[in-house]
C-alpha cells in the first residue's frame, strides 16, 4: 500500500464485506476487484489469468454468486458481500475442497482457486448437476494443464457428499 | 527438450552420483530447513520435530516431480508420508544439477529419470545413518533394527526419526547404502496423494505472482509490434498521468511502466506512445513463412537419417503420396504468465523470487544484468503456474527482462515484473512454425517401400549458450526427433533437415519436435496402410522396431476394442509414439461436432514409462497431455499478419480447450521393472494424429495443416 493513496477528487472510499468482515478501499473505484484483493489487501488466492473474463482464474462470489473479479470495478461491489477462496465456507465448500484433494485434481494449481469457486457456486444453485450442466457452468474456467477429467469427477463426488445442503 | 540432452553414454559416464551429494559444509545450506540437525546429504533434512524435509531440485509446475522425488526418498527412508515436507533447492549446480543437463534444470521429461538412483541413494543413506544411531543407542546390531513408517524399532524399543536426528548427525555417511529390492517398496509404484494438492485447492499455495515484499513496486512492459523491434522515442505523458504510475523507463525489449499496483502498470502500458525501430524486426507474415518453408522443403536438406535407397525405391513404387504439412507457431500460455520479483539483498547481491526452470542459468543471467555476484544472490524458487516449456529459454530472456526492469528502476524497491496475458500471447518464445514434406510409396504388395521426409524450421538453440547441447553435426534434435531414427523401420528411409533463419523467438513446447513429427509419421502411416489394404494395428506392429512400442499399441487396441465397428456417426483413430524414452499409444473415438470440427468423445491411452513411481501422477499426466495436445490440435494457432504482427492476444483469440471439449480418458499403465522415464510430455504427441486418423475415416478428409480449425481443413 506504500504507493496507494487518494489520487483523484472523484475517489470515494468503497466499503464492502470481504469474507465476512467490513473492508474499505480508498483508491480509484474503477480498480478491478481482482487487483484490490491481490495487490492492496494481499489476498492472493484469487488469480490473474487473462484480465478479460476469459479464463475464470479470478472467480469470487459476489453475494454468493460466481463473479469474475478481473472485470468487476471495486466500486460496484459497494455494500455487497465478496467471498474469496480464502474465506469460502460451508458444507458445499468443504465438500468441493475435500473432493478436489481426494482425487488430486490440481497439477500446476494456478487456475484451481477459480475452478473451486466456480464449482461451489454451481453446486450451491444446482446440487446435482448433469454432465452437460457441469460443462456449461465450468466453461468459463480454463485449465491449461487440462485437469478437466478430474474437475468433473470431483464436482460429482462433492455433489454426492454435500447432498444439496448449502 | 531432447535437444539439450547428452547421450546415454555420457550420462552413464557421469556416474558416481553420490559424490554430488556431499555437502561442502553446513553454512552453504543454512537457508534450507535451517533448524534440522540431521542433514545427511543435499536432499534430506530430519528435524527434532520429526519432520522430514525433502529438497526438490526440480521446479514444480504441475508434472509432479516434487511428489516424485519425495516419494522415492520417503520410500528408501521408510518414512511416513505424513511427515514429509518439500522445499525447493537453491541455485547450486554442484549440489543440484540435473544429471542429464549438467546444470540445474527441469525439462525433457527428465526429472524422475535423471534423479531416480540419486534420490534412492539419498533416502537409503539417511535411513542407514538413523539405523546406526539407534543401534549404538540401544547396543544392538544394525541388522536387528527395522524401520517402518518413520519409526525405528528393535524388539520393544522404538524411536522416531526426530528422536534419533541429533545422534545420526554425528555419524559418517555410508559409502554405499543398501537399496531396497522393489518388492520392499511401500510408496513407489503405489497410488499416493500429491504433496501439494491441498494448498493448490484452498488458495494457500504461493506462486511468484503472489509474492509480496515490503515497498514492492509493480512493473509491466510494452513490447514492440514486431519481433526484433526496439523502442525509439517514447511519449509517456499519458502513462504518467495515470494515478498510481510511478515511472516509465525503456529497456532493450520494450518500455516498462512502474506503478503501485498491477492494474495501474497495465493501464500505463496501454497509454504509452512509442516510436519503434523496426529496421531489424521480423516482418514476414506466417503465410509468407509457410510459402518460403514449403519451397525450401523441395530440396533435400542436411541428412539426419539415411537407410537403403529411398530415391530408387520411390521411383519403383506403384502408388505414391507427396504430402506437405503445415504446423503453426504455438504459445505455451501457462496460466501464470511470466513473472519475477527482484530485490537487492543485504549481502550485496539480489534475491529473485520466481519459478526458474533453469535455476542457475536464470540466476546467473539476473546477476549479470544487476552487476552483482552470483554467490551473494539467492534464488527463492516458487511454485509455477504451468510452463509447458515456456519458463526454459536458452537465452534466459525473461530473467534478463525482469532484471533489466529492476535495474532501470535503480533497484530502489523490490520490483514485481508481470507479463500481462496480452504480453504473454504476443511475446514470442513459441513452438516454431514448421513445414514437412514427405514423399512415400507403396510396392506392389502394398507395403511401404520408401519414405523420404524433409523438415524445415528454425533452431532456437543455434547461437545460444545451449547450441552445443542441441546441435550435432548441423542437425537440431528438436527438429527431427521422432522422425529420424524413429519408431518404424522403413527399409528405404531418409530424413533431411533445413534450419532456416527466422526472427521470431521460439522454444521447447511440451514434447517439442514430437508435436509435429508424430503427427506426420502417424497420419501418413495410417494413410499408407489404408492405401495398401493393411490392418492399422498389424501393419504398425510389423514396422515397429521396439517391443515396448508394440506393447502399448497392442494394449490400447485391446482396451478400446479398436477392431470392432464403432457406433453410427463415430470413428476411432489410433496412433503410437515414443518420446523421451516413454512409449504411448492412444485411440480416439470421435464424431463430427456441431462446429464442424472433431468432437472427441473418448480417448484410450496405454503408457509404458518403466516403473511408475506414482501411477496416479502418470495417469494425470496422460490426461493432461491428451487435453493439452487436443486443444492445440483442434483450435490453437499463433499467426503473424502483415508486418509480422501477432494476430492473437488473449484466450478470446488464442483458443484453449475447455471442459466440455475434454474427452473421457481411460489410461492403462504397462507393468514394468524398467527404470522410470518421464510422463510430462509423452502423452501429448499421439493425440493429434489419433484424432486426424479418425477424422479421415469418418469424413474422408486428410488433415495436413494444423489446427483443425484452420480454414484449409473446413
Amino acid at each position: 500500500m506504500g504507493w496507494a493513496g487518494r489520487n483523484r477528487e472523484r475517489d470515494v472510499a468503497t466499503e464492502f464485506v470481504l469474507n465476512g468482515k467490513t473492508t474499505t478501499f480508498d483508491g480509484d473505484p474503477d480498480t478491478p476487484l481482482l487487483w484490490v484483493l491481490r495487490d492492496h489487501i494481499g489476498l492472493t488466492g484469487t488469480k490473474y489469468g487473462c484480465g478479460v473474463a476469459q479464463c475464470g482464474a479470478c472467480t469470487v462470489h459476489l453475494d454468493g454468486k460466481n463473479r469474475r473479479s478481473c472485470v468487476t470495478p471495486v466500486g460496484i461491489v459497494s455494500g455487497q458481500s465478496v467471498t474469496t477462496i480464502e474465506g469460502v465456507a460451508g458444507n458445499t465448500a468443504e465438500a468441493v475442497k475435500a473432493a478436489w484433494v481426494n482425487i488430486d485434481v490440481p497439477q500446476c494449481g494456478f487456475c484451481q482457486s477459480g475452478q473451486v469457486m466456480s464449482a461451489i457456486g454451481l453446486l450451491t444453485i444446482e446440487p446435482h448437476p448433469s454432465d452437460d450442466a457441469i460443462d456449461a457452468a465450468m466453461a468459463g474456467n480454463i485449465c491449461r494443464c487440462a485437469t478437466y477429467v478430474r474437475i468433473k469427477q470431483a464436482i460429482k463426488d462433492a455433489a454426492g457428499v454435500a447432498g444439496g445442503r448449502a | 527438450m531432447n535437444a539439450m540432452l547428452p547421450t546415454r553414454r555420457q550420462v552413464l559416464a557421469g556416474g558416481g552420483l553420490l559424490i554430488g551429494l556431499m555437502l561442502p559444509g553446513r553454512g552453504a545450506m543454512g537457508k534450507v530447513a535451517a533448524t534440522a540437525p540431521f542433514r545427511p546429504n543435499a536432499f534430506v533434512r530430519v528435524g527434532t520435530d520429526n519432520l522430514v524435509t525433502v529438497i526438490a531440485k526440480h521446479i514444480e509446475f504441475g508434472q509432479g516431480p516434487a511428489t516424485g522425488v519425495a516419494t522415492v526418498i520417503a520410500d528408501e527412508l521408510d518414512a511416513d508420508w505424513g511427515q514429509i515436507r518439500v522445499e525447493f533447492a537453491p541455485a547450486n549446480d554442484p549440489l543440484y544439477k540435473n544429471n542429464m543437463f549438467g546444470t540445474m534444470g527441469t525439462g525433457g521429461s527428465s526429472a524422475m529419470k535423471e534423479s531416480w538412483m540419486q534420490m534412492r541413494n539419498a533416502g537409503a543413506s539417511a535411513r542407514a545413518m538413523l539405523v546406526e544411531a539407534a543401534a549404538r543407542r540401544w547396543g544392538v546390531p544394525a541388522g536387528a533394527i527395522s524401520v517402518s513408517k518413520g519409526v525405528v524399532s528393535a524388539g520393544a524399543r522404538q524411536a522416531t526419526f526426530g528422536e534419533l536426528a541429533a545422534d545420526a548427525a554425528t555419524l559418517p555417511m555410508p559409502e554405499k547404502p543398501v537399496l531396497k529390492t522393489p518388492d520392499k517398496f511401500t510408496l513407489i509404484g503405489k497410488p499416493g496423494h500429491k504433496i501439494d494438492s491441498r494448498m493448490k485447492t484452498d488458495g494457500s499455495a504461493i506462486f511468484t505472482m503472489d509474492v509480496q515484499r515490503p515497498g514492492m513496486v509493480h512493473s509491466a512492459i510494452r513490447r514492440p509490434p514486431a519481433f526484433g523491434g526496439t523502442p525509439g522515442k517514447v511519449v509517456d505523458a499519458g502513462a504518467r498521468a495515470i494515478p498510481g504510475v510511478i515511472d516509465v523507463q525503456p529497456i532493450a525489449t520494450g518500455v516498462v511502466v512502474y506503478a503501485k499496483d498491477t492494474w495501474s502498470a497495465q493501464r500505463g502500458v496501454a497509454a504509452l506512445e512509442v516510436d519503434w525501430d523496426l529496421s531489424k524486426a521480423e516482418t514476414r507474415s506466417s503465410e509468407q513463412m509457410f510459402a518460403s518453408y514449403a519451397e525450401t522443403a523441395r530440396t533435400p536438406g542436411r541428412q539426419a537419417e539415411l537407410s537403403g535407397d529411398p530415391a530408387a525405391a520411390l521411383s519403383g513404387a506403384t502408388r505414391k503420396i507427396d504430402a506437405t504439412y503445415y504446423f503453426p507457431f504455438l504459445a505455451h500460455a501457462p496460466m501464470e504468465t511470466m513473472d519475477c520479483v527482484i530485490e537487492k539483498n543485504a549481502d550485496g547481491g539480489v534475491d529473485a523470487y520466481m519459478g526458474a526452470q533453469f535455476q542457475v542459468g536464470d540466476m546467473r543471467a539476473i546477476c549479470a544484468v544487476a552487476g552483482v555476484p552470483f554467490e551473494k544472490s539467492n534464488l527463492k524458487q516458487q511454485y509455477a503456474g504451468g510452463s509447458f516449456g515456456r519458463r526454459a529459454t536458452p537465452t534466459m530472456a525473461d530473467s534478463v527482462e525482469a532484471a533489466s526492469a529492476a535495474k532501470a528502476f535503480g533497484f530502489k524497491a523490490p520490483i514485481k515484473h508481470v507479463a500481462s496475458r496480452e504480453a504473454d500471447i504476443t511475446g514470442g518464445h513459441y513452438r516454431p512454425l514448421t513445414v514437412h514434406r514427405v514423399q512415400a510409396g507403396l510396392d506392389a504388395a502394398g507395403d511401404i517401400a520408401a519414405w523420404d521426409q524433409v523438415i524445415v524450421a528454425q533452431s532456437f538453440v543455434a547461437g545460444t549458450p545451449m547450441e552445443q547441447m542441441g546441435l550435432r553435426n548441423g542437425i537440431d534434435a528438436a527438429l527431427v526427433e521422432g522422425a529420424a531414427h524413429g519408431d518404424y523401420g522403413f527399409a528405404h528411409h531418409r530424413v533431411g533437415q533445413h534450419i532456416v533463419p527466422n526472427g521470431v523467438p521460439t522454444l521447447w513446447w511440451r514434447s517439442v519436435g514430437h508435436t509435429h513429427t508424430a503427427f506426420v509419421k502417424e497420419t501418413l502411416v495410417d494413410e499408407l496402410l489404408t492405401m495398401g489394404g493393411k490392418d492399422l494395428v498389424e501393419g504398425r506392429l510389423a514396422l515397429l522396431k521396439e517391443e515396448r512400442a508394440k506393447g502399448v499399441l497392442r494394449r490400447v487396441a485391446a482396451m478400446s476394442s479398436f477392431g470392432a465397428a464403432p457406433a453410427k456417426g463415430r470413428a476411432k483413430g489410433i496412433a503410437v509414439h515414443k518420446s523421451f524414452d516413454s512409449y504411448v499409444a492412444q485411440v480416439a473415438e470421435i464424431s463430427v461436432g456441431a462446429d464442424g470440427l472433431p468432437k472427441v468423445h473418448k480417448v484410450w491411452c496405454a503408457v509404458d514409462c518403466g516403473l511408475a513411481i506414482n501411477p496416479d501422477v502418470v495417469r494425470a499426466q496422460m490426461e493432461g497431455g491428451i487435453g493439452f495436445g487436443l486443444g492445440h490440435a483442434l483450435y490453437a494457432e499463433i499467426s503473424l499478419g502483415e508486418g509480422g504482427k501477432v494476430q492473437q492476444s488473449n484466450f478470446d483469440t488464442y483458443r484453449s480447450l475447455r471442459i466440455g471439449e475434454m474427452p473421457e480418458v481411460d489410461v492403462a499403465i504397462i507393468d514394468s521393472a524398467e527404470p522410470p522415464t518421464g510422463v510430462g510430455e509423452p502423452g501429448v504427441p499421439p493425440i493429434a494424429p489419433a484424432v486426424a486418423n479418425a477424422w479421415r475415416k469418418l469424413t474422408g478428409k486428410t488433415v495436413r495443416r494444423l489446427p483443425f480449425a484452420h480454414g484449409d481443413n473446413a
